[in-house]
């Protein structure tokens, strides 16, 4: 077959997206396809059409990739691609959306507010935001409602340290999150199909857990997988994320962040396109499930090719 | 699926998380004082075509006549092949050490050539000079904010680094000797000094004469080894000239690192140190595990650009550009930084060190600014700590005088965002706190609108 991989773009999130496409690449290759790579840019329509690949795997990172933005283009030309369709990813990508989605199929998340720069800009927000916080608690969590990894949450540990972390979240999109931080296990299932994987689990080790960039960094944060969780657990989590999963209208596969409360999971949120590279949680989940990356690759040509029951 | 023949790897494939961990089981443990992170990610979008880059720290080569460089390439290639071509000693060849002692002669410094040793880049100068007297665990002294690229030489040697504040004189001398003092009563031995005091990377500053003369005290007071980092000496667009450290010392505790790369070209990958004659023997030593030789091609290169004579020209067309570039960025800055911004006024060098309201995390900003298809370096990276997160070095070598003004524009609009949404978001017309402000950037820099030059 012919698949033509999509990577790079434009997103802060290049550099990852361009390692999650190599290594998808070089197993494509070995499966016997025909890998074209393409660094998505201005020519990407004129190079689709001009290569006319059997099915396009989309290994984009972040606002630009993961969005919806080249899925409706790939819906457009007709071209099967891997992953959730373009609606799904744009409810993925965008927090608060997919929070409210959550939230109202009755999914346990952690409570939130969500705004756009105009509100505090023009319509003065800020004199709501004591009452807001009061009702979160602290700390909390402020975050970009559209962004990839770590890049521009920070905690706030008390009122003085709200608007600088959201000037900081407000470099990444037009709308941020302000969530109550709850306390716990951090969890990620992938979903492969309508199947869950093995749990993995993120353990910082050591230093600060309020660091959000640590949680990236070979050797700041170690990743066990399958998380060692009792079967009550497990089974509460797995529910948890499969119901994210279909409650955003994901297909393909998706990869949904959790935390393991005292009280039960709290879904944090579902990435659309979760990373592929030699670290990434996707690769690691299928691993412990005793899937290669090659046969994951496989896999997720097959559910892209399969035709939809919707 | 069809049953085509698998063809060869183009890239080594890691089949497996279990292959990470069976290396990771391997790696030697200064890797992973290593940094890595989505900042760094980050900064590779900065290479992006259409982005404006004031990230780098790029001398501008476009400037050197293509006629003349064909013409000493073609003079090698038929009167020196066999020998550019060959391997060659370690410590450089004669003829390449000579260029150095007249580089070193146009700032005023007598040099012996056995003190000389050519190296592939100050970079690799810098490297010897760690791997030479570093042990883990050992004390190494640098600036705050240093020279990015020092930073991950000394953390992969296991040094513990300390930085020393630096003002609009330079590395704050005084702070470095009670540092000296607090070492001493702890029973530690700091290895040695590293130092950019010539129109500092990145902070674009020039250490005082009288702080100049006070650190080589130091130095002979601790015998305590000074390396001074000097790549930037002869790009001086004003100001009086000071005298290197390397000839207030007199070479017995200052190890002086040199380049090519900002009179002549990066790309050639050459570079020198000059030591005390001990010293050198061990960084020879090291040299020869390394890479046994500097590229003898690109010594007979610069062997035969200086034969031409016309180097100090050169170096006087750079001064002219970059003059004017720089003159450019600070007009800009002016214009379009907000009134809470500073930033430093090198007299020369590449770079120009801004710093903006406390509340502004650069790398947050540079993320915005990408978006506007501009780019610079933030300040975290000239820090081993969680300092410098709202500062950036701009760099005004690298890009033309319409792209320095079109490239602080957009910066400036970014960071004028910022502060409106701040100031909504608090309620204040803010000027930020002057005293918080004293107290935390001992750098003091101008202001937006004063006078500049």
């Amino acid at each position: 077959m012919k698949v033509a991989v999509l990577k790079g773009g434009r997103s802060l999130e290049r550099g990852v997206s361009l390692r999650s496409g190599a290594r998808v690449e070089d197993a494509l290759e070995r499966l016997g396809h025909e890998a074209i790579a393409l660094d998505v840019g201005g020519d990407l329509v004129k190079r689709l059409v001009a290569e006319r690949p059997d099915v396009a795997f989309v290994a984009m990172h972040g606002v630009g990739g993961e969005d919806g933005t080249a899925q409706e283009l790939l819906e457009i030309l007709g071209i099967p691609f891997t992953g959730p369709g373009a609606a799904a990813c744009a409810r993925c990508m965008d927090k608060s959306q997919a929070k409210s989605a959550i939230r109202e199929a009755g999914l346990p998340t952690p409570d939130w507010f969500a705004f756009s720069q105009t509100a505090f800009r023009e319509l003065g927000a800020a004199d709501a935001l004591s009452r807001l916080e009061q009702g979160l608690g602290f700390p909390l969590v402020v975050k970009p409602s559209r962004g990839g990894s770590s890049l521009g949450v920070k905690f706030a540990g008390s009122a003085g340290e709200v608007p600088q972390a959201l000037v900081s979240a407000f470099s990444y999109d037009d709308r941020v999150l302000l969530e109550r931080f709850v306390e716990g296990r951090e969890l990620a299932v992938s979903v492969l199909g309508e199947e869950a994987l093995p749990v993995v689990e993120a353990i910082p080790t050591g230093g600060d857990s309020y660091d959000f960039e640590a949680r990236y960094e070979i050797g700041r944060t170690r990743f066990v997988c399958p998380a060692e969780l009792s079967g009550e657990q497990s089974a509460a989590v797995t529910e948890a994320a499969l119901a994210t999963y279909r409650t955003l209208g994901c297909s393909g596969f998706a990869r949904v962040d959790l935390i393991l409360a005292d009280d039960g999971p709290q879904v944090l949120e579902a990435n659309a396109i979760p990373g592929l590279t030699d670290t990434s949680l996707l690769p690691q989940a299928a691993e412990a499930a005793g899937m290669s990356f090659e046969r994951l690759v496989e896999r997720i040509l097959e559910l892209a090719l399969e035709p939809v029951a919707a | 699926m069809s049953e085509v023949p698998i063809p060869p790897h183009r890239r080594r494939a890691h089949t497996s998380t279990r292959d990470l961990e069976r290396y990771a089981g391997l790696f030697a443990e200064r890797t992973t004082v290593m940094r890595s992170s989505a900042m760094r990610d980050l900064m590779a979008i900065t290479a992006r075509p259409e982005v404006i880059s004031l990230a780098g720290g790029l001398p501008d080569t476009s400037t050197f006549p293509p006629k003349s460089f064909a013409a000493q390439m073609t003079r090698i290639a038929q009167e020196s092949a066999a020998e550019a071509l060959q391997y060659g000693p370690t410590e450089g060849f004669e003829e390449t050490k000579d260029c150095i002692v007249e580089v070193m002669g146009a700032e005023g410094m007598l040099v012996d050539p056995h003190d000389v040793i050519v190296t592939t880049g100050g970079q690799q100068a810098i490297d010897l000079v760690a791997k030479t007297l570093v042990d883990p665990g050992d004390v190494v002294i640098c600036e705050a904010p240093t020279y990015p690229g020092a930073v991950p030489v000394f953390c992969s040697y296991q040094a513990e680094v300390i930085q020393v504040e630096c003002d609009e004189d330079g590395m704050r001398v005084d702070e470095l000797e009670r540092l000296l003092e607090t070492l001493r009563a702890e029973g530690k031995r700091p290895k040695f000094v590293y130092t950019v005091p010539t129109f500092q990377n990145p902070a674009g500053v020039t250490m005082s004469l009288a702080r100049r003369q006070r650190l080589v005290e130091l130095a002979r007071l601790h015998e305590l080894l000074v390396v001074e980092d000097n790549p930037y000496g002869l790009l001086r667009y004003g100001g009086e000239t000071l005298p290197p450290l390397y000839q207030l010392d007199g070479g017995d505790f200052v190890i002086y690192i040199g380049t090519f790369s900002k009179i002549l070209s990066p790309g050639i990958r050459l570079g020198w140190a000059v030591a005390p004659p001990p010293v050198m023997e061990k960084i020879v030593l090291g040299k020869q595990a390394s890479d046994l030789c500097t590229s003898t091609l690109t010594q007979y290169f610069v062997r035969e650009y200086f034969a031409e004579g016309r180097w100090r020209q050169y170096v006087e067309d750079l001064v002219e550009l970059y003059r004017a570039r720089r003159d450019t960025m600070l007009a800009a800055l002016a214009e379009h930084f907000p009134a809470a911004a500073t930033w430093t006024e090198p007299q020369g060098g590449l770079f120009i060190w801004a710093t903006l309201p406390e509340y502004i995390d650069t790398g947050d900003l540079l993320a915005k600014a990408l978006r506007a298809d501009v780019a610079f370096v933030p300040g975290q990276a000239a820090y081993i700590d969680e300092r410098g997160r709202n500062s950036m070095r701009l760099n005004f070598s690298g890009v033309d005088e319409g792209e320095i003004r079109e490239g602080i524009r957009r910066i400036g609009a970014v960071i004028a965002e910022q502060v409106e949404l701040y100031e909504a978001l608090t309620g204040e017309r803010a000027v930020p706190a002057q005293p918080e402000q004293a107290e935390t950037n001992v750098l003091p820099f101008r202001k937006a609108g004063e006078a500049g030059g």
